[in-house]
Order: C-alpha cells, then sequence, then structure tokens
C-alpha cells in the first residue's frame, strides 16, 4: 500500500477543502481498501466518508424511495419497503457477495466497485484500465468472466455489481454533489461507461463527486424476479445475471423492463428485447426473438463464448417465471 | 463402565477448546518478547529465465526497511535440489540462490521491515528487469513422454499385466476415452507461515508443515548447518493437503532472514503468494481403454497418464491407482508419462493418485456400464475382484462389494430410472450417481515416547502432527484405553523436532502408524509397571495377562493398586517407555485398502446447466473406527472436496505467462455451505488385524476417492451429457442441453 493521507469527515462541506482530483472516498472500504494494499488504487488522500450523517432511507411522496448512499448492502435488502415492493432490488443485493462483505458494503460503494478481471488485479499484467495504453491481457487470456456486449478493443471488463443491475431496471436514479457543492440528479442507468478508448473511466462522475442518494421511483406494476447465475451457489459473481420487471395483461406484455449484468462494462439494460416484447403475447417463442434480438451484436472473445446462450436461456428462462407467476406484486 | 475416552468413543476433539477460542498456537502466531521483523516475498513474473537487473535502492531507503534479501547477499545455501539422490522432502530449497527463475512467482527478493505495510509497499518499489527464456514450457498434455522414477508412494511407473493389446481387441465391447483434471490448489485456510528466532546458536523455527524430521534436515541441508542446530516446532496446523508436507519456500526466506539479520523474522505467505509459492497438483490427461465381454465382464483395462513434473523437483502423481487396485480382470496396461515444465512446483494434494484417478475411471467405468446395457451399480459389483488386480497379491480384506450393496440400499437405488435424462421437476432434471472407493492403506515407521508421572498423569511425545485431523484426540483414546486412563490425566505433545521420529502426517498414515507406536509404548509400561509392582511385592504372581489397568489403577487377583502407590512405593518420580512401530511382512504379502461407496443425486437447471448436488451417500470401510466423530468429520471434508473436484476447482493457467490467473479465494472456486447437500456416513465396522496392531486404516484421504465420480455420474444421469473435462462447469454442460 501505498503511503497516503488518511482524512475522516462529518459533513459533506469538508469535501472541497481538499484537491479533489487526489482524493478518493472511503465508504465500506470492501474494494477500495483491496485494491490499495495491491497498489491498484494508488490515492494520496482518503476521505473517510463513513460517519457522514447519510444513511437512511426515506419515503417520497410519489411512492418512491431515498437510499442514502451510507445505507448498507444488509440494510437495503432487508428493508421492509424495499422488500415489499422492489423485491427486484432485494434480490440482486442478498444474491451478492456474503453476509459479512454486505453488512460493511454501502450503496455508493456497491456502484462504484471496480471490474473483477484477473489481469487488473495482477499487476505484472499489462491492463488498459490500470495503465492506459498498456493493452489488455484478457482478450487472448482467460476471459470466462468477460464481457459479451459493449466492450472494446481496449477492454473487455465486465462490471460485477447485482444491485446496479437492479437498479437500472428499476430505473432508479442518483443524487450527486460536485466538490463545489453544485448537486445534479443522473439515471443509475447514464453512471457507467461502455469502454471505448478510455476504459480507465468506469463512470461519468466528475473527480470529487460524491454519490449522496439513490432515488427508487415507484416501480410500474408486474412481477419483479432477479436471476442470477454463477458457478457456485453463493459467493460468487455473477457469470449471467438478468433483473426482469413483467406485466402481462390480458395474454399480452404490457410493461417490460430487463437489464443483464455480467455481460458489460456496465448493468445492461436491453431496451431492444423490450421493444421486441412490447405488446406481444408472452410465449416461448416470443421470449426468444426478444433475447436473440438484444444478442444480435453479441460477442465472445474465447472462454465467456458461452455467455451468449447464457445470457439468451437465462432471459427466457426469467421471462417464463416472471409471466407465469400469479403472485403480482402489489404497488 | 466403559471410559468415554476408550478407543471407538466420539470423545470431542481435546484441543477443541483451545481453537474455538484462539489459544492454539499457529505458525504466524507465536508472541516472543521482540516481535519479529516481517519479511514480505517479491515475486518473479516471467516463467524462466534469469534476473537481468534488480535495484533494490528505493526500497532499502523505504520507510522501516531493515534489509532486502536477493541473491546477491543471501546467506550460503546448498544448491536446489541437491543432493540428487535424496528425496524431495530433504533435497535443498534454495531460495534467491542465483538469478535463474525458476517459475513465475518464483520469490526473487524477500524485504524485511517492521510491519508488513512497510514491507509489502518496499516490495513494490524493487526494479527488476529480465531476460525471458523463451523456450520456457508453461503447458503439459497428452505429449508428455518423460518415464518418471517411481511414482509417489513407490509404485512402478509402468504396469503390464497379461496382454493387453489383444484383450482388448478381442473385447466385445470397448471404450477409449480420455479424461482431463486442471491443475488444483490445496487451498489450506491457514496460508504457509514461518517464524525463523533462535535459541542460542540454534535456529528455531516456527513453521505450519506435515513431517518434521524431514523439514529439519531438508533446511539443515539447504542451509548448510548442522541438523542438531536446527529445531523445528509445528503444533497445529491450519490444513494442509499435502502442500505442506515439506519445507517451503517462506520457511527458507525466514530463516535466511533470521540468519542475515541475527533477528527473528517471520514470513507468512499472501492468499496471492500461496497458489504459486506453495505446491499444486498438476493438470493430468488420462487416456482410459476398457474391453469387456457383452454381459459386461471386464477384460481390459487400460490407463495412460500423462501430467507436468516441475523441472528438478521429482514428483509424479500415481493417477493409475484406481484403474490398478479396483476391478477384477484379465489385463492391465497402465502407464505414467510426465512432462518437465517451468510451472510451480507439482506435489502431493488431497489424496494424489487415487483422487483425480478415480474421478476420471470411475466416470469411465459409468460409461462402459452404459455400453454394456447395465446398471452401473451392478456393473461394479459384477467385476469384483478376488485379489489385487495389478500386484496379484491377497487383499488383507476387501469390503469394496459389501459397501456398494449396503449403500445402494440406504441410497435408495433400485428407485433410479435406468434411462439417462428421464426424470425431471419442473425445470430440474434429477440424476443418481454412484462410484468406488479405494484408497491405500499405508503404515510408516514411527517412534513415541511416554511418561507415567506418580501423580497419576500420563505424557507422550511424538514429532507426529496434527493438521487439524484430530490426532491429538485419537492419541488420547489410544493412551486413555490401553492405560486406563481419563482423558483428563493424559497429555499428548507433538510437533517438536526435539521429541522421538515419527510418521508425520500424510497420506492417510498419521492415525495407524503414530497411534500404533503409542499403543507399543503403554504396552511397554504396562509391563513395566507390572514389574515395578511385582518387584515392591505389591502384587503376587497371577500371570500378567490377567491384569487390568482401570480408572489409573492396575487390578490383578484381588489386588487394587493405584498407578500412584505403584510409583510411590518405588520411589520413581515417573516411568518412562518407548514405543514403535514398523511396517511387517503383512504389508508386503497383503494389498491393503480402505474402502467405500459412494452415491450422490444432483439437479441440473436445464435452462442454465447449473448443477445442484442434493444429496451423497457414502459407507466406508475403513477397519477400526478409533472415533466416529473425528473419523465422520475426515469422510466429510473428503466428501465435499470430491464434490469440489467434480464441479468447481480449477487453476486458471494463462499459457503465455505460466501464471495462474484466479489466485484469491473469490474466484478459485471451493464450495460453499450453499453447495453443500445432505451427507450421509455410514461406517462397516472391521478391524483389520494385518492393517497394524490398532486395526484401524487410514481414512483421510478415502472419501475424496470416489465423491467426485459420482457426482459426475449423476449429472450424466441426470442429462445424458458426458463431461470429460473436469471440473464440469455449466458452459460445458449447456451447449449439449436442448433450449
Ligand atoms: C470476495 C468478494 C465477493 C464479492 N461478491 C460480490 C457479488 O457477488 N456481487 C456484487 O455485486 N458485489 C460483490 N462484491 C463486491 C461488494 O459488493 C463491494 O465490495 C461493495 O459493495 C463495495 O462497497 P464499499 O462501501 O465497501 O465500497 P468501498 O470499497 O468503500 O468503495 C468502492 C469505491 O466507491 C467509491 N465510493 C464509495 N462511496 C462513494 C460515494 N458516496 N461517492 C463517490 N464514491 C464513492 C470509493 O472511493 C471506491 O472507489 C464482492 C466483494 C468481495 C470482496
Ligand atoms: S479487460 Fe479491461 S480490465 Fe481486463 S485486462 Fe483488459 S483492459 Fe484490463
Amino acid at each position: 500500500m501505498k503511503p497516503f493521507e488518511y482524512r475522516r469527515i462529518h459533513t459533506v462541506e469538508e469535501i472541497g477543502h481538499d484537491d479533489p482530483g487526489q482524493a478518493r472516498f472511503l465508504a465500506g472500504g470492501t474494494n477500495l481498501i483491496d485494491l490499495m494494499k495491491h497498489e491498484i488504487e494508488v490515492p494520496d488522500r482518503l476521505l473517510d466518508i463513513s460517519r457522514l450523517k447519510l444513511a437512511t432511507l426515506k419515503d417520497c411522496e410519489n411512492g418512491g424511495l431515498r437510499v442514502d448512499t451510507l445505507v448498507t448492502n444488509t440494510a437495503l435488502a432487508s428493508d421492509p419497503r424495499v422488500r415489499k415492493t422492489w423485491p427486484l432490488l432485494s434480490a440482486a443485493l442478498l444474491s451478492g457477495a456474503t453476509a459479512q462483505l454486505r453488512n460493511r458494503a454501502t450503496t455508493g460503494g456497491n456502484l462504484l466497485q471496480r471490474t473483477r478481471c484477473y489481469y487488473f488485479y495482477d499487476t505484472a499484467r499489462p491492463c488498459n484500465k490500470r495503465n492506459p495504453g498498456e493493452g489488455c491481457s484478457a482478450r487472448e487470456g482467460q476471459n470466462r468472466i468477460h464481457a459479451i456486449l459493449g466492450a472494446s478493443d481496449q477492454c473487455i471488463a465486465t462490471h460485477p455489481s447485482d444491485m446496479a443491475v437492479a437498479l437500472v431496471a428499476l430505473e432508479a436514479t442518483l443524487t450527486l454533489r460536485a466538490a463545489d457543492g453544485r448537486e445534479r440528479e443522473l439515471p443509475v442507468e447514464e453512471l457507467h461507461r461502455l469502454p471505448g478508448d478510455h476504459p480507465e473511466q468506469d463512470t461519468v462522475l466528475e473527480p470529487g463527486e460524491l454519490i449522496v442518494a439513490v432515488t427508487l421511483p415507484a416501480p410500474q406494476p408486474g412481477r419483479q424476479i432477479y436471476r442470477k447465475v454463477r458457478d457456485r451457489s453463493s459467493y460468487a459473481f455473477a457469470l449471467i445475471s438478468v433483473g426482469v420487471i413483467l406485466q402481462v395483461v390480458e395474454g399480452r406484455v404490457e410493461s417490460v423492463r430487463i437489464a443483464f449484468g455480467g455481460v458489460a462494462h456496465k448493468p445492461w439494460r436491453a431496451r431492444k428485447a423490450e421493444a421486441a416484447l412490447l405488446n406481444k403475447a408472452p410465449t416461448e417463442a416470443n421470449f426468444r426473438l426478444a433475447a436473440e434480438a438484444e444478442l444480435v451484436d453479441a460477442r465472445g472473445y474465447g472462454h465467456n463464448d458461452f455467455k451468449i446462450p447464457l445470457a439468451r436461456r437465462t432471459l427466457i428462462a426469467t421471462l417464463r417465471d416472471a409471466a407465469h407467476s400469479e403472485e403480482e406484486v402489489p404497488t | 463402565m466403559t471410559n468415554p475416552a476408550a478407543i471407538g468413543q466420539p470423545l470431542d476433539r481435546v484441543d477443541g477448546p483451545l481453537k474455538v477460542t484462539g489459544r492454539a498456537t499457529y505458525a504466524a502466531e507465536h508472541a516472543f518478547d521482540q516481535p519479529p521483523l516481517i519479511g514480505w516475498m517479491v515475486e518473479a513474473t516471467i516463467p524462466a529465465g534469469r534476473i537481468k537487473r534488480l535495484d533494490t535502492g528505493a526500497a532499502e531507503a523505504s520507510p522501516g526497511v531493515a534489509a532486502v534479501l536477493t541473491h546477491h547477499n543471501a546467506p550460503a545455501q546448498t544448491p536446489f535440489g541437491e543432493p540428487d539422490d535424496k528425496g524431495r522432502f530433504t533435497q535443498s530449497r534454495a531460495m534467491l540462490f542465483d538469478e535463474h527463475i525458476r517459475y513465475h512467482g518464483f520469490p526473487v527478493a524477500l524485504v524485511i521491515a517492521d510491519t508488513l505495510a512497510n514491507a509489502r509497499h518496499a516490495g513494490a518499489l524493487i526494479e527488476i528487469s529480465y531476460e525471458p527464456d523463451e523456450e520456457a514450457v508453461t503447458t503439459a498434455g497428452e505429449e508428455a513422454d518423460e518415464v518418471p522414477g517411481e511414482l509417489d508412494g513407490g509404485m512402478e511407473p509402468d504396469l503390464f499385466k497379461g496382454d493387453f493389446e489383444h484383450a482388448y481387441d478381442d473385447a466385445e465391447v470397448t471404450l477409449d476415452v480420455t479424461y482431463t483434471t486442471p491443475n488444483q490448489a490445496a487451498a489450506a485456510m491457514e496460508p504457509h507461515a514461518t517464524i525463523a528466532d533462535f535459541d542460542g546458536d540454534q535456529l528455531v523455527v516456527y513453521m505450519s508443515v506435515q513431517l518434521i524430521g524431514p523439514s529439519v534436515k531438508a533446511l539443515a541441508n539447504t542451509l548448510k548447518i548442522d541438523p542438531d542446530k536446527v529445531r523445528v516446532l509445528s503444533p497445529y496446523i491450519g490444513g494442509g493437503f499435502g502442500s505442506k508436507l515439506g519445507v517451503h519456500n517462506e520457511a527458507i526466506l525466514a530463516c535466511l532472514g533470521a540468519l542475515h539479520l541475527g533477528r527473528p523474522v517471520k514470513v507468512v505467505q499472501h492468499r496471492r503468494h500461496v497458489f504459486h509459492n506453495a505446491p499444486h497438483r498438476g493438470n493430468s490427461v488420462q487416456r482410459i481403454q476398457l474391453g469387456a465381454s457383452r454381459d459386461g465382464k471386464l477384460q481390459a483395462i487400460g490407463h495412460e497418464s500423462f501430467m507436468p513434473m516441475a523441472r528438478g523437483y521429482e514428483f509424479a502423481e500415481p493417477t493409475g491407482a484406481s484403474a490398478r487396485t479396483t476391478y477384477r480382470t484379465d489385463a492391465i496396461k497402465s502407464t505414467h508419462r510426465v512432462k518437465s515444465t517451468d510451472m510451480p512446483l507439482a506435489d502431493s494434494c488431497r489424496a494424489p493418485g487415487h483422487a483425480i484417478g478415480s474421478l476420471a475411471f470411475e466416470s469411465a467405468i459409468d460409461e462402459m456400464a452404459y455400453q454394456c446395457g447395465q446398471d452401473p451399480l451392478a456393473f461394479r459389483l459384477g467385476n469384483m475382484p478376488d485379489r489385487d488386480p495389478g500386484t496379484g497379491q491377497p487383499f488383507a480384506s476387501h469390503d469394496l462389494a459389501e459397501c456398494l450393496r449396503e449403500g445402494a440400499e440406504k441410497f435408495g437405488w433400485p428407485s433410479r430410472e435406468p434411462q439417462p435424462g428421464s426424470r425431471s421437476q419442473g425445470r430440474q432434471l434429477i440424476g443418481y450417481g454412484v462410484a468406488s472407493t479405494i484408497r491405500l492403506n499405508i503404515l510408516v515407521p514411527s517412534k513415541t515416547r511416554i511418561r507415567l508421572s506418580a501423580d497419576g498423569t500420563l505424557t507422550a511425545w511424538a514429532d507426529m502432527t496434527d493438521i487439524g485431523t484430530g490426532t491429538y484426540t485419537i492419541l488420547t483414546q489410544i493412551a486413555a484405553e490401553t492405560m486406563g486412563l481419563s482423558a483428563d490425566r493424559i497429555k499428548i505433545e507433538l510437533g517438536d523436532s526435539r521429541y522421538p521420529s515419527s510418521s508425520g502426517s500424510g497420506g492417510s498414515f498419521g492415525a495407524a502408524s503414530s497411534g500404533s507406536a503409542l499403543l507399543n509404548a503403554c504396552e511397554n509400561m504396562r509391563t513395566r509397571l507390572l514389574e515395578s509392582a511385582r518387584e515392591q511385592g505389591l502384587i503376587g504372581d497371577e500371570p500378567a495377562d490377567d491384569a487390568r489397568f482401570e480408572n489409573g489403577q492396575l487390578i490383578l487377583g484381588d489386588k487394587t493398586l493405584s498407578f500412584t502407590e505403584v510409583l510411590n512405593k518405588s520411589g520413581a518420580a515417573y516411568l518412562e517407555t518407548d514405543g514403535e512401530v514398523e511396517p511387517g511382512d503383512d504389508h508386503d504379502n497383503y494389498s491393503q485398502h480402505s474402502y467405500g461407496a459412494q452415491f450422490a443425486e444432483v439437479h441440473v437447471d436445464r435452462d442454465t446447466g447449473e448443477v445442484r448436488v442434493q444429496r451423497l451417500l457414502g459407507v466406508f470401510s475403513a477397519g477400526r473406527i478409533l472415533n466416529p466423530k473425528t473419523a465422520r468429520s475426515q469422510l466429510l471434508g473428503g466428501m465435499v472436496w470430491g464434490l469440489s473436484y467434480a464441479l468447481l476447482e480449477e487453476l486458471m493457467l494463462d499459457e503465455r505467462y505460466g501464471a495462474f490467473m484466479n489466485r484469491d479465494l473469490a474466484e478459485y472456486h471451493l464450495p460453499v455451505n450453499r453447495d453443500m447437500p445432505t451427507i450421509d456416513i455410514h461406517f462397516r465396522e472391521h478391524p483389520d488385524p494385518r492393517s497394524n496392531p490398532l486395526g484401524s486404516k487410514g481414512i483421510g484421504e478415502l472419501s475424496i476417492c470416489g465423491a467426485g465420480a459420482a457426482v459426475a455420474n449423476a449429472v450424466y444421469h441426470a442429462t445424458g451429457v458426458r463431461v470429460r473435462d473436469f471440473p464440469i462447469t455449466l458452459d460445458k454442460i449447456l451447449r449439449h442441453l436442448p433450449e
């Protein structure tokens, strides 16, 4: 770990006192500290935000829920409102990591966790995300867990968060605060970038910009399902995950939202699949057409080729489950 | 009343309270008045070649750094691998010896500092450039063509019995398939760790090691010091699985650091180090050819094994062991070939030979059963041997058929649909699998000394180790039963090279070997006590055989004397006796194995190919069970490893760098609680007097052999898909499952 300066802050106003470019926010630390030990992240300064008063869940007037950034993954997953109204989010959170990690992990930290690409973690190997211009070791290397959609020649990494997939399907928004105090709102879907020529940039956040909260809108009606496919039954990142909200009215799809995890550099909102399904009958054949529509541009890099059929099959299976369940989620 | 500590009783682990309260001192935890300095290992990033330039200036100037050790300044050592006529456990394991890189991850420097953080950061400041060897060999497969000197455990690399080619060509039903198993890590919970300290001019080494005696020799040899000047302590080990049999890299480095600085140095391998700096199991290619008559009688068994061998480190795994020992046949061809590679050291790992041998062989046997149109259980039962098929020796005992029968009944095997892929529940395909389990039963020379004190307590000493298996506990029971003492009167002292030389832990031989030596010492003690009592005139001349030893008392005729009385009367503060065991003719003349049968039920998701094991059942025959509780735990662990080999574990090799890429426990997949099915374990208890004086047999590695194949066979039965490339991850099933 490279020596660094540590400062605990108690109000967001204190952020502006530092040169924001040099500092990193420390929340639960379950990802950042690991990366600092490996000297993959080498901040000059750590601003410990864990004592900020940003750990509450608040009902919004329109039926939504505002989740402050320091709400832990455990607290969020077990909140009765979340379990009842946004079960997709609760299920996604509970499928991630372990109870111990979830007790410590925060909402903002979870969104900003970095890729698990093996080469990103091995500082002896070239990696454009770590050192732009160095090359990508994964393209021709071990890439079982890598992207099939939206990758670039520079980087084929995936974003590992389960929670983010649910938030994208639920169309949640972020409240962000720049170092100078300006606030802005941003759909979670727009937070993460595709790698393009700048895989070193995971997100569109400006230096020093703080995630203050995530707001869940009142959910659209329909059955919510999160399905995570992985190599072991717990404590493994998703090979493919799918979040679905499906409403079927009188034998046709009234509304649908779909997001994939494990397929791209960001949680992947499957708008093509959604468009293909809307107003159609919820049949196996239509599910397949929808999945194929989304995956036309998918490509594998060897070890991860199987993710293309797996994504298709998992989406079909999840839509089938959602369509055939009696139980409708109350709104 | 039975002594609750007697052999066969489910005595709780005597070291349990120490472990769950954190008072059992593991290698890295030994405390000193002056805390040791901390060493951080800096690893090579090429598989082979030499160091061209090494600049340690910035590291040396970094805060807290006491020394940076490299091949330029490390103390003198014997060259790696010498003397070459000695086995790998005593040969030199020199580190920082010269500029040559043996494998990816090979230590090129040790940074020694006041804290781990300072050492680790300074490590990142070392600048190294390499001249890589362009010819580096980082893979091994079917092209392996070197004949190893001998196989681990002493088996011959090649075995030919009968006329294999003819028998195979003439067979009505034949099978010729190739199975592969990946590189696997031992993945013990406790990483390899060592503290090197001094006691006067003696080097005192606290380390996590399974075999103490050989490690003293290895350290003395490597460091060119007198073996008397080395003491090794290893009282507790947090799992070894073969990877801690010998001395490993951090131990040599800690000693070099301590010798260089004249101060204690601690080196704990980081989890990411362990994957390259502790030995692993190499990948295997196993070609299996079977020939049988149409009615399912095996006539030819062929097994060709191809594996890597780390250059300069002689170790060849007896992968063909299962093919040579399990079924009756007219002809056997079993060969082992290795290929020298520039890969990290390959060595023993969780049941070398049978574990991955049975994974492939018992899967192939299953294939053959289906080809002959037989139930896989019936096929196995129809091919039981009456002598050891490979050696022709008679069996000391043989209980495989009974294990299979009993297991089948308990598991509900008869309810199985014969046709693969024919049973489902919702989207889950359901399958049953079976496999035979067989594991070599070994006895190795072992010694013990015991002392019976006048206060009626007994202490036993041996340089034996307890790798978390329950050795302290079963030794307590052997002494308790033989001497008629309660557990709290007995103290077992292990893990110190000053104690009598024992078997150490490995190859499932620990309990039998160290236990038999202790039994012998206790029997000698009984004789001594009787003699002493007789000399004092405390007893008459009734035959010694009539004497009983109970509740700390000697009972003979109408006399009941406490041990304390006998000792007090004789004026001795204590009595000491030695005990030992040597494998005798029964091990030369008989085929000695433990047996079992394992059954698995799996569910396979027809959409995603995910496999979940629903239940595992095993029936085991391993002689006399010393403690059903610790025995069950051993078998339970082995079944979990078996499941893990079938479905999960794989070191992902990047051939370009000779490096395993998934070097952490998030990505090297071991089973977690949720992967664990219901596990049902039964014993068929038949003490085997030819095995050893206790009548017990090896149990530690038994259940891993076969458990994986039972799971793999269940996957086939569920899906009709036979995956021959382990582990069976979902992608390998998915491509064959209709959408
Ligand atoms: C072994 C293991 C397995 C795991 N498995 C899974 C899994 O299956 N699924 C899954 O989704 N996750 C998994 N995780 C990841 C885990 O969810 C994340 O580590 C965790 O959510 C990060 O939260 P944190 O609060 O600890 O973040 P930190 O480590 O504190 O921070 C992470 C990043 O976010 C930044 N940050 C934190 N808060 C803010 C804020 N408010 N504003 C701006 N920037 C901020 C930090 O500066 C840092 O760059 C796993 C982690 C481990 C170690
Ligand atoms: S995929 Fe991205 S993170 Fe992985 S090695 Fe390539 S550039 Fe680095």
